[in-house]
């Protein structure tokens, strides 16, 4: 196993955003980030800054997901380079102000830690989502968050996959996080989704201001749902889909989807069956977000990363 | 025996016993979905029954079937409405307002389902609409109904309640006079709301859309009957009647929500609200409690579509109907 000389001194994580309203109909980030904007007392530490933020104010005054174009996938190079000229999408100029704020995207002044709240329509509990399997500081703090709400329970989801992963809003960040709870309707503010998410941001702050006061995370290990593919509805050739998610699928996140299982079920009541070779662990099942990106679920591997301890480095 | 004046003679018996009422066979049904656009299991089933029509023809169905997608506009888009509720412009005012260039959307198309299914109040609207709805909502299987004296609507009520056993059945009526009635039902002569959930908005759940199913395929199945001459035995019969609507705690001047349902409430529609049960829970930890005198029964709690309308939940009152018996009125 690691000697005691195998710790990973990394830089101190000053400057913290907190994103709501990604989505303008995903409530409890919303609500978050107003309530904090009003009053920061919750979200304050000694050893760090945390900027409370809407990102999509637009669509959060519509309460729709989004004005032209999905802002959580507005984050490529293309976008973030893209001259000021009229007639941008909406979500593109505003990705590139945001990237001027909090970024830009992979420099060193770009913002240490940012959190983006998320609700979903499908059963996926609360659920921290990461874009890299190396990022030691993230692994570290997810690993806290989920000790530290035990035995209330946290999936891991990470989204390393070269064609399903995707430019979101908190990429501008060196380590980005994303806080997923659901199930919740699109605009509806349900009180237990709000607190749930309430208690990890706690818990993730507290981790930060541990880690800056020079406090020493041994190695760990973290079990992770890695992103393997994505399954859409059957459709016929107009596109429409001609099949539900099976009752037996519907609210099964994160339980193991075998060959031979029930999947879709037609509108006429014939059922459609898993056909993969392996055990499968879906995620985003029944997502309202995802008709419209040819998503019924995703399916993930099980995985468990190991991350070195780590400190904070000496100046 | 006969000294007792609470017993009846034998001829007597017999009158109570025929004493049905014969009520006109039902002509045509319309099953309306996508009336708002985004309540999908409406949308997807007015779809399929469709599909099945085209397949296997006019027959399909025992009496005769039109089916509607209610707001095709919104469907498309996947949204409740393009410029407002549909479902509040079938008032008799509304539906007689003259139509210009700038009316909204939905105020003239809602006008054009009249001239479709209506005209509503006259001898020639059809005689029952069957509009599909979804809420996010825990309200199971409800049936909702302008009046509480529509022998036809409260027994095919008491039918799909005592069919439909998978979720709770409940029958609501909203007590208005029929010109007032604002949503899309009131068209017809006999016709009531099919609301079911929770489900999210843009969501189909396959469980909710076959109690929808279900629900659309027993009262085909009750006005078949009814045609064909089934007496239907009267009784008693539980329905909730609306009262008021209570909105959210909101700061006084942005009006931006203080407070979620309380997870004690959350879910629990059709319960009996007591004083001091909790209502809402403060984003800053308070509980407030119901106060009022009386138990009423909360319902629609947590709607999505009633955050802008400033409804929180509903409240409505326990009844008992008395229905007489019916059967159709044979020429």
């Amino acid at each position: 196993m690691s000697s005691r000389t195998n710790i990973s001194c990394l830089q101190e994580a000053k400057r913290v955003a907190i994103f709501g309203g990604t989505h303008g109909n995903e409530m409890s980030g919303i609500m978050l980030v107003n309530m904090w904007i009003q009053n920061a007392a919750e979200i304050e530490r000694n050893r760090l800054v945390t900027k409370p933020f809407i990102s999509n104010p637009r669509a959060v005054e519509k309460c729709t997901r989004y004005i032209n174009t999905d802002l959580n996938r507005a984050f490529t190079p293309e976008n973030l380079s893209a001259p000021d000229v009229q007639g941008l999408p909406y979500e593109v100029q505003r990705a590139k102000e945001i990237n001027q704020m909090f970024g830009p995207k992979g420099s060193s002044d770009a913002y240490d830690v940012i959190f983006d709240l998320h609700n979903t329509t499908s059963n996926m509990g609360s659920t921290l989502i990461l874009e890299s399997s190396t990022d030691l500081f993230n692994l570290q703090m997810v690993h806290y968050i989920k000790k530290t709400m035990t035995p209330r329970t946290c999936s891991v989801l990470l989204n390393e996959h070269p064609q399903l992963k995707y430019s979101t809003t908190r990429s501008v960040a060196k380590h980005p996080i994303g806080l997923e709870v659901g199930p919740q309707p699109q605009g509806v503010l349900r009180s237990n989704v709000f607190e749930s998410m309430r208690t990890i941001l706690k818990h993730a702050l507290d981790f930060i201001e541990l880690f800056n006061s020079g406090v020493e995370f041994p190695p760990c290990t973290v079990e992770v749902f890695k992103v393997q593919e994505r399954m859409d509805y059957p459709r016929d050739t107009n596109g429409n889909i001609t099949a539900m998610v099976h009752p037996h699928l519907q609210d099964c996140d994160w339980e193991p989807l075998n060959q031979g299982d029930p999947m879709f079920l037609t509108f006429d009541g014939r059922t459609i069956l898993y056909e993969g070779a392996s055990t499968v662990y879906p995620t985003f099942i029944n997502e309202a977000a995802y008709y419209e990106k040819q998503q019924a679920f995703m399916t993930t591997c099980r995985e468990i990363l190991a991350a070195n301890a780590i400190r904070k480095a000496f100046k | 025996m006969k000294d007792d004046p609470r017993l009846l003679t034998e001829g007597e018996a017999e009158k109570v016993e025929m004493a049905s009422l014969f009520l006109p066979a039902l002509g045509r049904m319309a099953v309306c979905g996508g009336t708002h656009g985004n309540e999908l299991s409406g949308v997807y089933l007015v779809q399929e029954m469709e599909r099945q029509r085209k397949e296997k023809g006019d027959g399909v169905w025992p009496i005769p079937v039109t089916t509607v997608l209610s707001n095709p506009r919104a469907v498309e888009e996947c949204r409740r409405y393009i410029d407002t509720d549909m479902n509040r412009c079938f008032s008799t005012a509304t539906l007689s307002s003259p139509m210009t260039d700038s009316s909204p959307y939905e105020v003239q198309h809602a006008q054009e389902l009249n001239n479709l299914l209506g005209l509503k109040g006259s001898a020639d609207a059809i005689d029952m609409i069957c509009d599909l709805h979804n809420t996010t909502s825990n309200m199971g299987l409800t049936l909702i109904h302008y009046s509480t004296s529509d022998w036809v609507t409260m027994h095919i009520c008491k039918y799909l309640q005592t069919k439909i056993t998978k979720v709770p059945v409940r029958v609501l009526v909203m007590d208005v006079p029929i010109s007032d009635a604002y949503s899309l039902e009131s068209v017809s002569k006999h016709g009531f709301s099919i609301e079911v959930g929770p489900q999210p908005h843009g969501v189909v759940r396959a469980d909710i859309y076959l109690i929808m199913k279900e629900a659309v395929d027993m009262t085909i199945d009750w006005i078949h009957k009814f045609n064909s001459g089934t007496v239907f035995e009267g009784g008693d019969m539980e329905a909730f009647k609306f009262i008021k609507s209570i909105d959210y705690p909101r700061d006084p001047e942005t009006r931006t929500l203080t407070a979620a349902i309380h997870p004690q409430l959350q879910d629990r529609d059709f319960c009996l609200l007591k004083r001091g049960d909790p209502l809402f829970l403060s984003f800053s930890g308070e509980t407030v409690t119901y106060e009022e005198e009386g138990s009423l029964h909360p319902f629609f709690i947590n709607e999505c579509a009633y955050y802008e309308k400033g409804i929180a939940f509903h409240l409505a009152k326990k009844l008992t109907l008395t229905i007489p018996t019916v059967q159709v009125k044979k020429d």
